[in-house]
């Protein structure tokens, strides 16, 4: 591997770090306020990809939109995304765990809810939008932008990294400067003394599943536009993502995207070393050695009452 | 008559208070559930509808909404909503008798069973009866699927339970240690690329694959069963895709894609006496029979041993059974051993039978396949799981003119939840399991050894 191909791996693998880090910022959030591994999370990101895709489609933008339109376009299906996303992780904890929480069922019930919701969300979109994947339509003319280190950066990826960074920076200033931000990080010390002082815990861990929903969902939209939309789609991000949050400290924001940036690189760079057909492992041996080393994570754990 | 006056004083004032909430028609909760049913039924519509195109996007869903079916399914749902919320005493009577008349006299047969050690070996013996000697009057067709896959899932979910029911571990990747099992019967047969030292026999075959599904299991719960329990079910996902991807890139030792072929059958040469299973299901089934009996046999002997007692104190409170001077690290990587070998001698089993693999057999979903087998049947309970595995893949093979298989996953997904929802404890629970359960409702002990019920102990 020479060094100018290192540098273009190196460039990919941000770009798929960044996008893990979104995905895994859904699934620490949630298990901050619940201990719930959520893993119909990767459909809500698969969601996002199908509201983008299914908003194109109406609007049905024709070959080689216009500059101003291509922008309108990216925005539209973004916000489509978002939506889809949020709705779908709403949906989610009203219908699935929201009767669970009540009755205040053990963990694992919890998570054989999240598995079947996932098995029937993923199925159910492939039914209904059949089961081979689609590209969303064209929106603009991917060009060149600039070089970093020889490396080429073009709309797509700047469009994935410039949104993936904005949303960390506004979602960590969520958690840490704003009144809900507080309540969140309330509920997930101790759900029962923050119910005490005040706080409204159903409505703050419903809160949580749209934050983590729409970020979701924008990734699913970002997905979309750099592969294409498929029923499956979410599957290998959302457990590489999850994975990435449980390297970085579950339940750690800054932790997921240090996890998320973290397994990307490692993911592309084991194509170039190791060949193709590997790159989903490297996600999963990462995790290994980390757990067997820093058991909670390289920032270590935070939100929850875990220690 | 003071009773009858504070009641109606009661209920004017809630009345009273009612009206002072001030909410609009659509906030009350009837008209709430109306709302939620109607959602439902266009769910229902959109579930049992047409199936889609990616050429077509919004085809299924025109198609759905403007045939028949979606007024079928509104009728179903808001009729319902009718029932519960006009003529609920009625309906909610007529239930409870139902129940009690069918409810009373089979608790009362089961509890006389239960009393009762000579009915029990009476009922045993019956099912036994009925396994062995009902399959060689079924078709070809039912004979195929009661080996290859009955019997196969069945030998899973017995394996399963150990590691989820008793311990309360969740294992999404159980069905790995399947695969590791069907490759070591390729390779000590003499069926991949790499060559054994010696060709075996598929009955010496067994202990190895169970020598080596121990080490795998072990290997993987060291490190990761002293974390906190949920780590668990991620790791053994990502073990499951890394065997998975193994499969189908070493090509060198796994041959690939294409997999391992013409596997011989278990065959027996003692002196004089020789046979061979061939492709005849019946005699393989009697062969799984007899693994299944042998196993459960193993198994009921271990779940009121120390061993199971040591599971059930774990699964109920880690901290205070460690507290007790239980190891809790080592039984639970006993039961996870023990699981990943059953596992193991399945896939041995199976592969012998089928006579191929490749690493399509082994995907992903057939781990959460089997865990909802033993889901839906009642973990902890032997008779509840081999009843799960025997229903829910006798069901989609029973249905497949009607319903797409293709949505088979589906449905068994939207089953999941409400079973969870309803009933967590399973179809025929263990009476322990199911105690737990509810106990971790009210907020005493755990149920599962993953430490404190989400979402804390709030309502």
């Amino acid at each position: 591997m020479s060094l100018s191909e290192f540098w273009d791996y190196l460039v990919l693998g941000v770009m798929l770090g960044s996008l893990y880090a979104v995905i895994a910022i859904g699934y620490t959030l949630v298990y901050g306020v619940l201990q719930l591994i959520n893993f119909a999370h990767s459909e809500v990101f698969m969601m996002g990809g199908y509201g983008s895709l299914i908003v194109l489609t109406l609007i049905d933008p024709g070959d080689n939109p216009s500059v101003a339109m291509g922008v309108v376009l990216v925005t539209v299906a973004l916000l489509a995304g978002a939506l889809f996303g949020g709705a779908t992780a709403y949906g989610l904890e009203k219908v699935a765990y929201r009767p669970l929480r009540r009755r205040g069922a053990s963990r694992l019930i919890f998570l054989i809810t999240a598995i079947g919701a996932s098995f029937f969300l993923y199925n159910l979109a492939g039914k209904l939008f059949g089961r081979d994947p689609k590209s969303l339509p064209d929106m603009y003319d991917n060009k060149n932008l600039f070089s970093v280190l020889g490396a080429e950066i073009n709309i797509t990826e700047m469009l994935q990294l410039s949104a993936a960074v904005v949303m960390m920076i506004g979602l960590d200033l969520l958690v840490n400067r704003t009144k809900m931000g507080k309540a969140i990080r309330a509920v997930a010390q101790d759900a029962e003394v923050a119910g005490l002082m005040g706080v409204d815990i159903d409505k703050v861990i419903s809160r949580t599943f749209v934050i983590g929903g729409v970020l979701g969902g924008v990734a699913g939209f970002l997905f979309a536009n750099l592969n294409q939309v498929k029923f499956d789609m979410g599957f290998l991000p959302g457990i590489t993502a999850f994975a990435a949050a449980v390297v970085g400290g579950i339940g750690n924001v800054r932790g997921a995207m240090l996890g998320g940036l973290l397994l990307g690189i490692t993911e592309t760079l084991t194509v170039p070393l190791f060949g193709e057909e590997w790159r989903y492992v490297a996600g999963f041996v990462v995790l290994i050695l980390v757990l067997m080393f820093r058991p909670t994570g390289i920032l270590g754990e935070r939100l929850g009452r875990a220690a | 008559m003071s009773s009858v006056d504070t009641s109606a004083g009661l209920n004017r004032t809630a009345a009273a208070a009612a009206k002072l909430r001030h909410r609009a028609w659509y906030q009350q909760p009837r008209y709430q559930r109306l709302g939620a049913m109607v959602a439902l039924g266009l769910l229902l519509t959109l579930v049992t509808g047409e199936q889609g195109s990616t050429d077509d996007l919004f085809g299924a869903i025109e198609a759905d909404f403007t045939g028949p079916t979606v007024w079928v399914c509104l009728a179903i749902t808001v009729g319902l909503w009718a029932l519960r919320e006009f003529v609920d005493e009625p309906v909610r009577r007529g239930w409870e008798s139902v129940r009690s008349g069918v409810g009373g006299p089979a608790n009362k047969v089961s509890a006389q069973v239960r009393k009762d050690p000579r009915l029990r070996w009476g009922l045993i013996a019956l099912v036994l009866a009925v396994a062995i000697f009902l399959p060689s009057g079924l078709e070809r067709y039912w004979q195929t699927v009661l080996v290859d896959q009955i019997a196969v899932y069945a030998l899973l979910a017995i394996g399963l339970n150990i590691v989820i029911g008793w311990a309360g571990l969740l294992d999404l990747g159980f069905f790995a240690f399947f695969a590791v099992g069907a490759y070591s019967t390729a390779y000590w047969t003499g069926r991949l690329p790499v060559e054994p030292p010696v060709e075996l026999n598929n009955f010496w075959v067994i202990p190895i694959a169970v020598v080596t599904c121990l080490l795998a299991g072990l290997l993987l719960g060291a490190p990761t069963l002293r974390l906190r329990g949920d780590y668990l079910a991620i790791v053994t996902l990502g073990f499951h895709e890394i065997v998975y991807l193994i499969a189908k890139n070493a090509d060198g030792f796994t041959n690939g894609p294409s997999g391992a072929r013409l596997v011989p059958d278990f065959s027996i040469d003692i002196g004089g006496f020789s046979y061979e299973w061939s492709l005849d299901p019946i005699p393989y089934w009697y062969l799984m029979l007899g693994f299944i009996v042998l196993l459960i046999i193993l198994f009921a002997r271990l779940e009121h041993s120390r061993i199971g007692r040591a599971w059930t104190a774990i699964r109920e409170d880690e901290v205070a059974a460690a507290a007790n001077g239980v190891n809790t690290v080592k039984y639970k990587l006993m039961a996870f051993a023990i699981g990943a070998s059953t596992s193991g001698i399945a896939g041995v089993v199976y592969t012998s039978k089928v006579g191929y693999i490749n690493p399509e057999s082994f995907l992903l979903l057939y781990s959460i396949l089997v865990l909802s087998y033993v889901i839906f049947g009642g973990m902890g309970s032997i008779p509840g799981v081999l009843i799960g595995a025997a229903f829910l893949v006798w069901l989609p093979e029973a249905l497949r003119d009607y319903v797409d298989p293709q949505d088979r996953y589906m449905y068994l997904g939207a089953l999941l939840v409400v079973m969870m929802i309803y009933r967590p404890q399973g179809v025929w629970p263990s009476r322990r399991r199911q105690r737990e359960l509810k106990m971790a409702e009210e907020g005493m002990g755990d149920a599962d050894a993953m430490s404190e019920p989400a979402g804390g102990k709030f309502s």
